[in-house]
């Protein structure tokens, strides 16, 4: 039987979901905020933008989730065998990801909110999102266009920083690092 | 025959208007240029969660012809060019012109031809016709109030709503209204 719950030494399976169903959308956000921004077709760009801004909102739900989850829910220590350096840094470069999901669709939705477009936000067409109470201006939008697009690519930097590590665990130092990520606790340990 | 039938329904309802209405109607016969300077076309699609998006088109033209004694024999004629598609944002009006939207540069007429003229009132008329954009015509209906008649001028005021989507021009539903609210002021000068 699979554990809900984080055990000693593995993940339960709901921080397994939350992880690699934010890490999905979280790097097809990227793909597809590049793309919309590169697509010629403005009815096309216009679509693919509201669909980032419905992924965008699904993001913010669950990574809002996955944190009260994880308060409530400490993950399992790192492996005896993992060097100091690493005990020290991973917990800094763990904290950054985080920040990173809160951050990118926080000044997404400052983005659409101080806009002088004023499209409104309809999450995949179910409801509308408001706006943050935030004061609408040419300069506004240029200030968290930016922030969002820097935001984007130094998440992206570090969520391969964090792949190549996952990957180094398992393939040169050979320890559980990453498989505890794919296989939940299970009732028995 | 249903024309016949219209146009007697026109004489009946002249029969038994007021006096004053009756000379109006004889003093507006006849055939208008519609003036750009004293219209306007305007128009409002309503967006989700309130509010709505305006805009305005700054280059139209067309004729108004009111006939003399049978108001269901009048015609009108517009011609608007979705090029000069206004919203007091320059992305939007971009985006409005290009192939999401108007597609103005392979469409640059949107128009409109009556098809009957019925009138509803002493100064209100329902002006039913053809609308042509992107390619597409349909049916659609508007509401005319004379506004005033002076000189050689005629004002009318026209209200109506079209779907978008049927014109191939659905993008943005449910995000913006599929209901285009129209809202005219049409000055035609005689002659």
């Amino acid at each position: 039987m699979h554990s809900l719950t984080n055990t000693p030494t593995r993940y339960g399976w709901a921080m397994i979901v939350l992880h690699w169903l934010i890490g999905i959308i979280f790097i097809g956000q990227f793909v597809l905020g590049v793309v919309m921004m590169r697509t010629t077709s403005q009815r096309t760009s216009f679509e693919l933008i509201q669909l980032h801004k419905s992924f965008g909102f699904l993001l913010l739900g669950l990574i809002i989730l996955r944190i009260a989850w994880r308060l409530g829910n400490a993950p399992p220590p790192l492996p005896r065998s993992v060097a100091t350096l690493e005990r020290r840094t991973a917990p800094l470069a763990h904290f950054a990801l985080y920040a990173f999901q809160v951050a990118l669709p926080v000044s997404g939705w400052a983005l659409v909110s101080v806009s002088t477009l004023e499209i409104p936000s309809m999450p995949f067409n179910l409801f509308v999102m408001p706006n943050l109470p935030l004061a609408e201006s040419d300069a506004a939008e240029g200030f968290w266009t930016s922030t969002h697009w820097y935001l984007a690519y130094a998440g992206i930097a570090l969520v391969a920083l964090h792949a190549a590590a996952a990957l180094r665990h398992h393939f040169l130092l050979r320890d559980s690092v990453l498989r505890r990520m794919i296989t939940p606790s299970s009732g028995g340990e | 025959m249903k024309a016949r039938i219209l146009g007697l329904a026109a004489f009946a309802a002249c029969l038994v208007m007021p006096v004053y209405a009756a000379v109006a109607l004889s003093d507006a016969a006849g055939s208008y240029t519609i003036s750009p300077s004293g219209s306007s076309i305007r128009f409002t699609i309503g967006k989700a969660g309130g509010g709505g998006f305006d805009g305005a088109f700054g280059r139209f033209k067309g004729t108004i012809r009111i006939d003399n004694g049978d108001v269901g024999r009048s015609k009108v004629d517009l011609t608007i060019y979705p090029e000069s598609v206004g919203t007091g944002q320059g992305r939007i009006d971009a985006f409005l012109r290009s192939d999401a939207v108007f597609d103005a540069a392979n469409n640059p007429e949107i128009q409109f031809r009556s098809t009957s003229v019925t009138r509803t009132g002493d100064t209100t008329a329902l002006v039913t016709g053809r609308l042509t954009a992107r390619g597409k015509t349909f049916p659609e209906k508007f509401t005319a109030e004379l506004g005033g008649l002076k000189g050689g001028t005629i004002k009318f005021h026209v209200t109506g709503k079209v779907l978008r989507s049927r014109y191939g021009m659905d993008v943005g539903t449910p995000l913006y209204s599929n209901v285009v609210d129209f809202d005219m002021t049409l000055m035609g000068r005689r002659g």
